[in-house]
């Protein structure tokens, strides 16, 4: 039964990345743009061109090239990038690490901020700091995440500079590490002048990405809470003398987060499509800043084997949200 | 003061509105059940949720006072209150598919009071709930201990939330339609459940129903209510004897099984509740609020 489920899981999964690759295959292939022509000095011949273009693939039809990419897959090659002549996936597994990083450091920031203002909006419900909340949560939402990670470069990297606006990490330190997941490195390792370094660096781009996922949380778990302190069982819970608090977290909370959950889940790939472009903004060396050059470049192979990890990021995300959502609802627990 | 609860002239309005409550005055002695009826609307559970402090945010207490185990509520602070409803007081709610919370286990849901509040050992706790369950006839207590909600019927959740109201040994329960809420084979067996608990531990039982019947099998005395005014307070056996209230006649007159099962309801008559209407409108008079 679950297994069937898990299998069923995988299989739609394959599925949705072949569509995906091929789309991408296709599109990048149609668009204007030569990749062979961005990586020769001007002044080459149309002969250089042709030999290029044959020694990439680039001279055979759109399908085959497909099928040629597709059997390197099978066998964990995923092409070289024509710009740095290195394997796509040492460089896409190389930056992988700083934008989940990134990421899940934007989840968490945006479910703390988030959870904060839907539990002071519950507790202080009907007063004006729940209407402030809903004020500063409708604002949150309206601006874009990239907007706030300019405002948050003027306010806190130029007019009040006391966070990096630049990088991941100071780039004397990076000798420091033996893996590329440097957050969790210094974390396990106890590391933490150079954690501090890290989050210096980090907190701007994730704050960023996380404004608008906390806005949402805030607005949405507090709605569900709300909803939730009406029940009869929170109002048994309060003639048993407990006080607001206790009734709000013991009681309300964990059935309240469920409906959250799912959208969390949404909008976490949101959020992770969100960090291209702040990693652009923030010079954060990771798998979007890495986009966006492939891109530029029209690194073929590169953008290719781009597009199926964050697609491959996707799925997972939703996959572990359905898995956090069954185990936290004791009703699908045992179903 | 022998009634261990004693509610004098409580009167609970919607804020700025009018009274939904009119003065209501009535005592629960130990050991005493005495049921709450009147057509819906009257304010029986507004009474309840009064003595319990679950008043709804929409409406306040204008008047009077509710004396528990010797202390008016109405003058404790907030945080004391709740303690010393938690402690001395429970509800038995009408719907037990709701008034349990499905994410939560049953045995700590009805342990968390017995932990928190009152101080008890989780070890002492949990074998207070397991004996509970027991008297109220759950099989296999220790595993419905570790269930969740929704792996029981409404009957065994309703048995659950009556074994959890007992388990703190409260010297008083309100009841709320305990019984509305289930189907009518369980209906039995939950009020016959009820009123044997009741039996065992002496507790003062205030009862809110609109069923007659009922009344005439759980309650040791009554207070009529229309319009959130108290029309009349006798025992049960004078109440079916001899009715004194013209309302109290009709209400009566309108039961079926009192009548004739076949005949269906008999509305209670206008000019009835035209008297009645006229009552409370006279109990209004010269009362302003606040
Ligand atoms: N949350 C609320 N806000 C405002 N008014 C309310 C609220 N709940 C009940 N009332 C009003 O208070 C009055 C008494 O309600 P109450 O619930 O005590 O009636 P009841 O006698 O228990 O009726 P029922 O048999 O339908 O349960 C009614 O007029 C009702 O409209
Ligand atoms: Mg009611």
């Amino acid at each position: 039964m679950i297994l069937r489920r898990v299998l069923l899981r995988l299989l739609t999964t394959l599925v949705t990345l072949l569509g995906v690759s091929v789309i991408v295959f296709v599109t990048i292939r149609v668009v204007p743009g030569d990749p062979i022509a961005m990586m020769l000095p001007p002044g080459a011949t149309d002969d250089d061109i042709d030999r290029l273009r044959r020694i990439y693939g680039l001279d055979r039809s759109i399908a085959e090239q497909y099928f040629i990419w597709l059997s390197g897959v099978v066998q964990g090659d995923f092409g070289t990038s024509i710009q740095t002549r290195q394997p796509v996936l040492n460089l896409v597994l190389r930056r992988l690490p700083a934008t989940l990083e990134l990421s899940i450091m934007a989840l968490v920031i945006a479910m703390v901020i988030g959870g904060f203002l839907a539990l002071t909006g519950t507790r202080l419900r009907g007063t004006r700091t729940e209407g402030a909340i809903d004020v500063t949560n409708g604002m949150a939402l309206s601006v874009p995440d990239f907007l706030w990670g300019l405002v948050l470069i003027l306010l806190f990297g130029v007019l009040w500079p006391v966070f990096h606006i630049s990088g991941r990490i100071s780039p004397n330190l990076t000798s420091e590490f033996s893996t590329s997941f440097y957050l969790f490195e210094s974390v396990f390792r106890l590391r933490f002048d150079l954690w501090l370094d890290l989050v210096s660096h980090m907190f701007m781009p994730a704050l960023a990405l996380a404004i608008p996922l906390a806005a949402i949380i805030g607005q949405l778990l507090k709605q569900s809470l709300k909803e939730t302190m009406h029940l009869d069982y929170v109002t048994l819970s309060r003639t048993k003398g407990y006080g607001e608090n206790h009734v709000i977290i013991r009681e309300a909370l964990p059935n309240a987060v469920l409906p959250t959950l799912t959208l969390i889940g949404v909008q976490f790939t949101f959020l992770i499509g969100g960090t291209v472009i702040i990693e652009r903004l923030f010079s954060y060396e990771g798998l979007g800043n890495m986009a966006i050059d492939a891109v530029i470049n029209r690194d073929l192979p590169l953008i290719q084997g781009i597009v199926i990890l964050f697609a491959l990021l996707f799925t997972v995300v939703n996959l572990l949200v359905d898995m956090l959502y069954a185990v936290l609802n004791p009703r699908l627990r045992h179903a | 003061m022998s009634a261990f609860l004693s509610i004098r002239n409580l009167s609970v309005a919607l804020k700025g509105g009018p009274r939904l409550l009119r003065a209501v005055s009535l005592d629960v002695a130990v050991g005493e059940v005495r049921g709450l009826v009147g057509e819906s609307g009257a304010g029986k559970s507004m009474i309840g949720k009064a003595v319990l402090g679950i008043l709804p945010h929409s409406v306040e207490v204008v008047a009077g006072e509710i004396w528990l185990d010797g202390v008016d509520l109405l003058r404790l602070k907030p945080a004391e209150r709740r303690r010393k409803v938690g402690a001395t007081a429970a509800l038995i709610p009408q719907d037990p598919l709701t008034a349990l919370n499905p994410s939560r286990r049953i045995g700590r849901q009805i342990t968390d009071r017995l932990v928190d509040i009152l101080g008890w050992t989780r070890a002492d706790a949990e074998s207070r709930a397991l004996e509970l369950l027991g008297e109220v006839h759950i099989p296999d207590p220790a595993r419905v201990m570790h269930s969740y909600p929704h792996e029981l019927s409404g009957g065994m959740r309703q048995r659950v939330l009556i074994a959890s109201a007992f388990a703190a040994e409260p010297r008083l329960i309100v009841a709320d339609e305990p019984t509305t809420a289930l189907d009518v084979t369980v209906q039995k067996q939950i009020l016959r459940l009820i009123a044997q608990m009741q039996a065992r531990h002496g507790t003062a039982l205030l009862f809110v129903t609109h069923d007659l019947g009922v009344v005439s099998k759980v309650c040791s005395s009554l207070s009529v209510l229309y319009g959130g005014l108290v029309l009349e307070q006798t025992g049960v056996r004078d109440f079916f004897r001899a009715p004194q209230h013209p309302y109290s006649r009709a209400l009566l007159a309108a039961t079926p099984q009192y009548t004739d099962p076949m005949a269906g309801l008999n509305p209670v008559p206008e000019s009835v509740i035209a008297a009645v209407t006229e009552e409370v409108a006279q109990a209004d008079r010269g009362w302003r609020h606040g």
